[in-house]
């Protein structure tokens, strides 16, 4: 076997050293950098968020123990059965075979799944229903190309690109779209969801801090998709209502015109109408109704006036 | 007047073949390389009087040593197109607001990088791997239908050649390689792209689904005397489940495709808005192959890290039955589990944590082969060779990978990770720390095998150690941007976010991995040139029959069939001093029926060729053209019954003889 490989090679040593300093800072960056509040996901806003990071934190410590396990007995492996000479360890070419080890290792992964299992299926029911007995506001939401479109059925507003929520009032986002696929997310309230046309899916978020959060698109949806921003403020309930109140007093109302305008493929900046066209959520979603959805919409979803 | 028709059909087909978005100076850079490329490779057949030998030897053979060596060339160059592709992006996101490309050209960077990976990389890559040794390992003269074979890898090519020259003639797909409606639709996504990536799509699979076929049949009754079901090498049990799974699965994605297509062309209404169409379809009938593909590419790479533990730790594979139970289990619950790429799309609490809980429960069996692997280390004599690197490095990324993947079972979690970097780090994770890692360990596994010499064993280690490493510093910061709320598909981002650190790490992690894949490249050149013929046929001290044989393998594989009395049936020979020889002797020597070389699988890729391009741009008579082509390859090959040729016994006997394989 010829030694040298040719010029590759020269520096190889020197570059092995200084990739394992770069890999070493790599790993050791989110300990530096302490965790910083660009995480958007480890500083939950809202007890949904928080639930579903809790998960998150307790599946990915249970899933580690098992690969810490993987890795430790792959090193020792290794280090004890390495082909060199006069190795002590006896070598047995034939060994194939252990029934008690073989269920063992059956049975601890199915162990420490089921750990990770049954939280899961509870989590998701619950998170799956608004809290007993809560009053949510509702907002429904349209995605447009490529903007964001929020009516409050309630105080009959409107907005574009921008919310105001109260604080520890549970909120049922019923979104749609107006257009291709899009995903509603705010990662400081909780999990996202898809908008799609033809169709109203029910995503519930609270909001148990007051703060600006950002939101945006998580899923493709054309040129312009990365600028379908929109920001969220949790602020106090008389706020929200004084909030609202000069929305109604002081903006312009949104007619079938506006509304049609926001449906050309562009971006805008934010919006606020005292009012909207009533048959713009969701009925004009391109034209048809909301029978024949592949899934039932929630059971405990409450009736739109 | 005549005058004007030529000008006007030069204004249109300017205008249809490079519309606006295709005269752009990376893609100019491209017509430039593509055709450098063709001139260079046409002028040095031209030069060295090749074309013969190219056209005889290579486009028309149904050898399936060679089309497995056609397989890997292919997936080599598609591993680089793919590559070019992924710098580009991550030189795009390497800092906020700068648009080395725009957001068009990103959006078509990020659509063919994925199809090409998974459609023209992974699977012929693991085409080459099942051409080059399964019939070898399973003792058989050839596939169970060799022309078959040679008409599958054509279609594949031909239908990569499809997608690799949208990006310079009328602009590439651009909506992401799921190709999720209603976006693909013509409302949102007018142009040729999409119908580029749909026809090569159909195309190809319908070769990928004649492979599987072939290999399952070949599997079932090609096999040796004495080689049963439970003393086959794992590598080619993964073949038979991978068979099956694919089997299985394109149905769900022709249909998919086929439809989009047919709204695209034909104004039909399957998957728009408006109309009736139900556009979440898609996404079940995509998924509904998806995740099956998921374990189509990663199965074979099992079965290849099975067979080089044993072979690099000199030990028989530790728990035979357990491992084939775990993939015979992985290939049923792979159809189960679709749902779990899209909980967030309403399917109701009930429906999520069913599919959740089924994606947890796969798990299990990958579990126990990992156990089952280093099991079979624990004992053994551990060989550092460049294919066990590769298969040690497997084991702790791929147990990350799948606990990462674990996670996105864990239906709350998942709403919070779907669609994130997390995401993007998590299946590359698995599908390089798993797929990549065990095609390129295969690669350099059986290499000498397929061409007669080892690749250079330090160059190699110098590829490995800048892929795995690279690895790490692309895909960690990855995990870490997820929970920064950085969502896939951005082309750009401005600086609020605080992405850019963790942007300009992963960026440098890609481009070591680009250069691993540049010492790779350089590893097979210089080895071509540099590295010692391989006399023994046994370069590793192999443990299944393919190693029983010369390399490279003459033509008719086995001489006289050999019959099969154990499980790692070489190594037993080893161990009992015989070899494949001592059952041969003269006398035994038969002339054989070997499968004749034929034009007619190329020229069948051609026709799909023409009327995939026909179809792209709506041109019938080119697409009429390419049908008539198709239907008369099929025809003619249908009453072609000159389908064999004989090799004397005398011209075998030479050629074991000059191999010195003949006692007496």
């Amino acid at each position: 076997m010829p030694k040298r490989g040719g010029f590759f090679l020269v520096f190889t040593r020197l570059q092995t050293r200084l990739w394992m300093l770069v890999a070493a800072g790599t790993i050791l960056m989110p300990f530096i950098s302490g965790c910083g509040s660009h995480y958007v996901l480890l500083h939950p806003a809202g007890p949904v968020a928080r639930r579903e990071l809790d998960l998150t934190v307790y599946a990915a410590v249970t899933m580690a123990v098992i690969v810490a396990f993987v890795i430790a007995l792959l090193i020792l492996t290794l280090i004890r059965y390495r082909d060199r000479p006069n190795n002590p360890h006896a070598y047995t070419p034939e060994w194939h075979d252990h029934r008690l080890m073989e269920s063992l290792w059956l049975i601890i992964p199915a162990v420490v799944l089921a750990a990770v299992a049954i939280p899961t299926v509870k989590t998701t029911y619950a998170l799956a229903r608004l809290p007993k007995g809560s009053h949510p506001l509702v907002i429904d939401v349209t995605s447009l190309d490529w903007k964001w479109m929020f009516e409050y059925p309630d105080q009959h507003i409107a907005t574009v690109n921008y919310i105001e929520i109260p604080t520890r009032r549970p909120v049922l986002f019923e979104l749609t779209a107006n257009s291709p696929m899009d995903a509603f997310w705010v990662p400081e309230l909780g999990g996202m969801e898809y908008t799609m046309s033809g169709r109203v899916l029910p995503l519930w978020l609270e909001a148990d801090r007051q703060g600006l959060f950002w939101g945006r698109s998580a899923q493709f949806s054309g040129i312009d998709f990365e600028k379908m921003l929109f920001h969220v403020r949790a602020v106090s309930t008389p706020s929200f209502n004084t909030w609202t109140a000069s929305i109604r007093r002081s903006k312009p109302a949104m007619t079938l015109d506006t509304y049609h305008r926001l449906l050309r493929f562009n971006t805008v900046g934010v919006g606020e109408y005292s009012s909207y066209p009533r048959s713009a959520f969701p009925s004009i979603t391109h034209g048809f109704g909301l029978s024949g959805g592949m899934y039932p919409v929630l059971s405990n979803h409450p009736q739109k006036n | 007047m005549s005058f004007m028709a030529v000008y006007l059909f030069y204004l249109y087909m300017i205008h249809t073949l490079f519309p606006e978005n295709v005269r752009q100076p990376t893609e100019l850079g491209a017509d430039v390389m593509i055709i450098g490329t063709g001139i260079i490779i046409v002028s040095v057949l031209t030069r060295y009087k090749k074309w013969r030998w190219l056209w005889s030897e290579w486009l028309t053979t149904v050898d399936h040593k060679k089309i497995g060596v056609l397989y890997l060339i292919s997936a080599l160059a598609m591993l680089f197109r793919g590559g070019v592709d992924a710098l580009m992006l991550r030189t795009n996101l390497a800092l906020p607001n700068i648009q080395p490309i725009g957001a068009n050209e990103y959006n078509e960077v990020f659509t063919t990088h994925g199809t090409i990976m998974i459609f023209f990389m992974a699977m012929p890559f693991i085409f080459a791997l099942f051409n080059a040794v399964v019939p070898l390992m399973i003792g058989a003269r050839d596939v169970a239908f060799p022309r078959l074979n040679a008409i599958s890898y054509w279609l594949f090519a031909f239908g990569a050649l499809l997608l690799n020259i949208s990006f310079v003639l009328g602009g590439s797909p651009n909506a992401g390689w799921t190709a999720y409606a209603p976006f693909t639709e013509r409302a949102f996504t007018p142009g040729v792209g999409e119908n580029y990536y749909f026809m090569s799509l159909l195309i190809a699979g319908i070769g990928t689904t004649m492979t599987g076929i072939n290999f399952l049949v070949t599997i079932i009754r090609m096999r040796a005397p004495g080689m049963t079901f439970m003393r086959m090498p794992l590598f080619v049990w993964t073949t038979l489940t991978t068979s099956a799974l694919i089997i299985f699965a394109f149905p769900p994605l022709t249909v998919a495709l086929a439809l989009t297509l047919i709204d695209r062309l034909f104004q039909a209404s399957f998957f728009t808005l408006g109309h009736g169409g139900m556009p979440m379809m898609y996404v079940n009938l995509f998924w509904l192959f998806g995740h099956p593909e998921v374990y189509i590419v990663v199965m074979p790479a099992f079965g290849i890290f099975s067979e080089v533990v044993a072979t690099f730790s000199g030990k028989q594979l530790f728990g035979y039955t357990a491992m084939v139970l775990s993939v015979v289990a992985i290939m049923l619950f792979a159809y189960g589990t679709w749902v779990h790429h899209f909980f967030t799309m309403g399917a109701g609490p009930s429906v999520n944590v069913f599919f959740g809980l089924s994606t947890m429960l796969i798990a299990i069996p990958t579990g126990v082969k990992i156990f089952n692997w280093i099991f079979t280390m624990w004992g053994g004599r551990i060989r550092m060779t460049v294919a066990m690197l590769y298969q040690i490095a497997f084991i702790p990324t791929f147990a990350i990978g799948g606990a990462t993947g674990v996670m996105f079972a864990v239906v709350p979690a998942d709403y919070q990770l779907h669609n994130g970097y997390f995401l993007i780090a998590h299946f590359h994770n698995v599908l390089i720390g798993g797929t990549l890692f065990g095609l390129l360990s295969g690669m350099h596994y059986w290499w000498p095998k397929m061409f007669g010499f080892s690749l250079n064993e330090r160059l190699g280690k110098l590829a490995f150690w800048l892929f795995f490493i690279g690895f790490w510093i692309t895909f960690t910061p990855q995990y870490m941007l997820g929970f920064e709320g950085m969502t896939r598909r951005l082309y750009t981002y401005p600086l609020g976010y605080g992405w850019h650190m963790l942007n300009v790490i992963s960026t440098l992690g890609a481009f070591t991995m680009g250069a691993g894949f540049v010492v790779l490249v350089y590893d097979i050149v210089w080895s071509l040139f540099k590295m010692p013929r391989d006399a023994t046929g046994d370069p590793w001290n192999g443990r299944t029959l393919e190693w029983a044989l010369p390399s490279p393998v003459p033509e008719y594989n086995f001489a006289r069939i050999p019959v099969v009395t154990s499980r790692d049936m070489f190594w037993w020979m080893k161990r009992h001093h015989a070899t494949i020889a001592d059952q041969l002797k003269p006398n035994d020597i038969r002339e054989l029926d070997l499968p004749k070389n034929s034009p007619v699988p190329f020229i069948l890729g051609l026709g799909f060729f023409i009327f995939g391009f026909g179809m792209v741009f709506e041109w019938w008579l080119l697409a009429f053209l390419g049908l008539a082509i198709i239907i008369g390859s099929l025809i003619y090959t249908g009453f072609d019954y000159d389908e064999h040729k004989q090799v004397s016994a005398d011209e075998i006997l030479h050629i074991e003889q000059s191999l010195g394989r003949l006692q007496g």
